[in-house]
C-alpha cells in the first residue's frame, strides 16, 4: 500500500510528525529521568506510536480515550500539550495534573483524554461507563480503551468485554500487543493462542487485528471499526501487533528479551518506514522532512524549557482536589 | 556476624523453606524469569525449575485464590503480589476467603499460604502505586499481618510463617530492600506477636513499623542532642499485635506517640492509641498522639510526596508538643 493512494500531504507530514514527535518526547523524558528530573517509573511507548496516532487521526473531538501507565503516547496524539505533558513529568505545577499523577497518570478532560491509569485493567471497567453514559445520552461518541496484552489476564478485561457486548456499548477494546507483559511473554500467560484477537468470539463481539507499525493499516482497520461502533452495533476489540523497543520501565533492563526479535523488530520501526516511504513516494523532500524534524526538536526543547522552569507545586496544593469543592 | 540486606534475608528465608520443604513453591507476576520486580526471587527459577517457581499471568484475584486453594489442599504456598497496592485486586480472595476458611469449617480447613508483597511510598510512584495498606489488613481476625523493618527480622519472622497454620500476609518496604543488618549464622526464629526495642529511651515511646522505625529512630538520635531519650518500638507484627511491650514502655515514659505510614483517618495507629489509653491511662502524662501520612492520595511530585508522608522533623514537632518543649 503506498502512502499517497490513502493520504494527502498533509495527513503523510502530520501523521510523520506525530510519531516523531512522540519518539522523541519519549528520549527526552528518558534523558530527564536519568538526571533525576523525573521520577518514579518511566514506561516509554518508543515503537508503538503508529498505534495512537492512527488511532487519533481517526477520532472526532467528542469521543473519550482512556489507557494504561504507558500513556505518554496516547496522550501526544490526541493532542495534550507537550509542554504540560513534561511538567507533569517533572512534577511541577503547570503540569497537567498539577504535579499530582505523574507520568503513569495524564490526564487531560479537555480533549476527552480520560486517563492513564496505573493498576493493570483498571481502565476497562471506566471505559465500559463512559460507553456506557454515550449510550445513555443518546450520543454517537465513542470511546477508545487501549490496553496491553498483559491486562488480557486481569478479570476486569473480560468482565467489560462481557458488559459491553451485551450492553452493545459503543466502545473500541485496542489491544497494544507488544507480546510481554513487564518480562514474561505473552504465549507464557495467555491461554488463547497467537491470535489474541479471537477472544472476542467468546463474547460475540467483532473483532480484528492490524499492523500496529504501520499507521496507514491501523487508520484503515480504526477507521472500519468506529464506523461499525458509531451506526450502533456494539463494541469491538482490535489487536495491534507491536512492539516496544525499550525495556518495560527505566528500572527493566530488559534481559528476558530475545536479542534477535528485538532486531527483527527493529526494522518494522513505523517512523524510519514512513520516513523512507515518503522519500521513495516523493511525497516529502529531505531537505522537508529535515524541517519537520527539527521543528519536532524545537516544540520539545521548548518543553523541556518550559518543564524545568515551571515551579513545583506549593506547600497548599497537597490538600486541593481530594474531594470536589 | 555477617552483614546482609533485607533483599537477603528474605531470599535466603524462601530459600530454606524450597529446600526443607517440598510443598512450598513460589508464584506470582514475573517471579521466574525477571527475577521479581524487587529482585527477591532473583536466579530461583534457574536452580528451583518451573514446577515450584510460578510466573503467573496479570490475575492478582486468580493467582491469591488458588494460592489459597492449593493451601487448603495441603500445600505451603509463597504468593508474591507485586505491590499491596494490586493485592486489591485479591483482596475477596484475601478477606472473604482466605481469613474465613478455618472459622467458617469449624475448624476443618486451613489455609497456611504466606502472602509476600511489597508496601509503602516515598518513591515518586503516586496514588495508586505509593499504599501501605497492611493496617487493613490487619483489621481482619484469621490473617496475620508481618512487617519486618530489620535483616535480622525479615528472616526470622519469615521462619516463624513458614511454621504458621494461617494465612499470613508479609509486607516488605519499598525503600529498605538495602538496608543492611546483621544476620546469624545459625538458626534462629522471631515470634509473632512480640515487639522489639529498637532503642531504649525514657522520656517518650514513639511505636512504628516498616519503613518508619528508621524513620523514628533517626528523629530520636536527634532529640538525643537535645536532651530528650526516646524509646523507639518497632512492632514487627500488627497482628497479633504485642500490646504489652507498649504499656511497659509506656509505664516508664509516660508519653507515648504512634507513627504509621498511612492515613490517620481510621489507621492502626488509632486502634494502638485506644488501647494504650485504656490499659496505662494512669501511667499518661500527656494523650497519646499520633503521626501519620497527609489525609490525601499520595502525591507524584516530590516535595509534594515529602510532605505526604511523615519523616523525622514530623516526628519531632509533635514530640515538642507533647512534651511541651
Ligand atoms: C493490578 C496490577 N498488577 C500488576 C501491576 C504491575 N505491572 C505494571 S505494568 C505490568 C505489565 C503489563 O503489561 P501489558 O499489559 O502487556 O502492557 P505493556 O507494559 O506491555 O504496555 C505489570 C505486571 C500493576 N501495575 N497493576
Ligand atoms: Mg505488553
Amino acid at each position: 500500500m503506498t502512502l499517497k493512494e490513502k493520504l494527502n500531504q498533509q495527513q503523510v507530514t502530520e501523521y510523520y510528525r506525530m510519531m516523531l514527535l512522540i519518539r522523541r518526547f519519549e528520549d527526552r523524558a528518558a534523558q530527564a529521568y536519568m538526571m533525576g528530573k523525573v521520577r518514579g517509573f518511566l514506561h516509554l511507548y518508543s515503537g508503538e506510536e503508529a498505534i495512537a496516532v492512527g488511532v487519533m487521526s481517526v477520532l472526532k473531538p467528542q469521543d473519550y480515550v482512556v489507557t494504561h501507565y504507558r500513556d505518554h503516547g496516547h496522550a501526544l496524539a490526541r493532542g495534550i500539550d507537550p509542554k504540560a505533558a513534561m511538567a507533569e513529568l517533572f512534577g511541577k505545577a503547570t503540569g497537567t495534573s498539577k504535579g499530582k499523577g505523574g507520568s503513569m497518570h495524564l490526564f487531560d478532560a479537555s480533549i476527552n483524554f480520560m486517563g492513564g491509569y496505573a493498576i493493570v485493567g483498571g481502565q476497562f471497567p471506566l471505559a465500559t461507563g463512559f460507553a456506557l453514559a454515550s449510550a445513555y445520552k443518546g450520543t454517537d461518541q465513542v470511546t477508545v480503551c487501549f490496553f496491553g496484552d498483559g491486562a488480557l489476564n486481569e478479570g476486569e478485561f473480560h468482565e467489560a468485554m462481557n458488559l459491553a457486548s451485551v450492553w452493545k456499548l459503543p466502545v473500541l477494546f485496542l489491544l497494544e500487543n507488544n507480546l510481554y507483559g513487564m518480562g514474561t511473554r505473552v504465549d507464557r500467560t495467555y491461554a488463547g493462542g497467537h491470535d489474541v484477537y479471537k477472544a472476542s468470539e467468546h463474547y460475540a463481539m467483532e473483532a480484528g487485528v492490524v499492523d500496529g507499525m504501520d499507521v496507514l493499516a491501523v487508520r484503515d482497520s480504526v477507521t472500519d471499526a468506529v464506523d461499525y461502533i458509531r451506526q450502533g452495533n456494539g463494541p469491538f476489540l482490535l489487536e495491534a501487533k507491536t512492539y516496544r523497543f525499550q525495556g518495560h520501565s527505566m528500572a527493566d533492563p530488559g534481559e528476558y528479551r530475545d536479542k534477535e526479535e528485538e532486531a527483527e523488530w527493529l526494522t518494522k520501526d513505523p517512523i524510519s518506514n514512513m520516513r523512507r516511504q515518503m522519500l521513495e513516494e516523493d511525497l516529502l523532500s529531505e531537505k522537508e522532512i529535515q524541517a519537520l524534524e527539527s521543528e519536532v526538536d524545537q516544540v520539545l526543547d521548548e518543553a523541556v524549557r518550559f518543564a524545568d522552569e515551571s515551579p513545583f507545586p506549593e506547600p497548599e496544593a497537597l490538600f486541593e482536589n481530594v474531594y470536589v469543592e | 556476624m555477617p552483614e546482609i540486606t533485607i533483599r537477603d534475608a528474605i531470599s535466603q528465608g524462601l530459600k530454606e523453606a524450597l529446600d526443607n520443604d517440598e510443598r512450598v513453591f513460589i508464584m506470582g507476576e514475573d517471579v521466574g524469569y525477571y527475577g521479581g520486580a524487587y529482585a527477591v526471587t532473583k536466579g530461583f527459577v534457574q536452580e528451583y525449575g518451573e514446577r515450584r517457581i510460578m510466573d503467573t499471568p496479570i490475575s492478582e484475584s486468580v493467582f491469591v485464590g488458588a494460592g489459597v486453594g492449593a493451601a487448603m489442599a495441603g500445600l505451603r504456598p509463597v504468593v508474591e503480589i507485586m505491590t499491596i497496592n494490586f493485592s486489591l485486586l485479591a483482596m475477596d480472595q484475601i478477606v472473604n476467603h482466605a481469613a474465613k476458611i478455618h472459622y467458617m469449617s469449624g475448624g476443618q480447613l486451613k489455609a497456611p499460604v504466606i502472602i509476600r508483597t511489597v508496601t509503602g511510598g516515598g518513591a515518586g510512584l503516586a496514588a495508586t502505586h505509593s499504599q501501605s495498606l497492611e493496617g487493613w489488613y490487619a483489621t481482619v481476625p484469621g490473617l496475620k499481618v508481618i512487617t519486618p523493618a530489620t535483616p535480622y527480622d525479615a528472616l526470622g519472622l519469615l521462619r516463624t510463617a513458614f511454621k504458621d497454620e494461617n494465612p499470613i500476609i508479609y509486607a516488605e518496604h519499598d525503600l529498605l530492600y538495602r538496608t543492611r543488618g546483621e544476620v546469624p549464622e545459625e538458626y534462629y526464629e522471631v515470634p509473632f506477636g512480640q515487639a522489639r526495642i529498637a532503642r531504649e529511651g525514657t522520656d517518650i515511646t514513639i511505636v512504628a513499623n516498616s519503613g518508619m522505625v528508621r524513620v523514628a529512630e533517626d528523629a530520636a538520635k536527634k532529640l538525643e542532642a537535645r536532651g530528650v531519650s526516646a524509646e523507639v518500638i518497632d512492632l514487627r507484627t500488627l497482628r497479633p499485635l504485642d500490646i504489652d511491650t507498649i504499656a511497659k514502655s509506656v509505664h516508664k515514659t509516660n508519653r507515648c506517640i504512634v507513627v504509621e505510614e498511612t492515613w490517620r483517618f481510621g489507621g492502626f495507629g488509632s486502634f494502638i492509641a485506644s488501647e494504650i489509653q485504656e490499659i496505662a491511662f494512669d501511667d499518661l502524662d500527656a494523650p497519646v498522639a499520633r503521626v501519620g501520612c497527609a489525609d490525601v492520595p499520595a502525591p507524584y511530585s516530590k516535595p509534594l510526596e515529602d510532605l505526604q508522608i511523615p519523616n523525622g522533623d514530623t516526628i519531632i514537632r509533635e514530640i515538642e508538643r507533647v512534651i511541651g518543649l
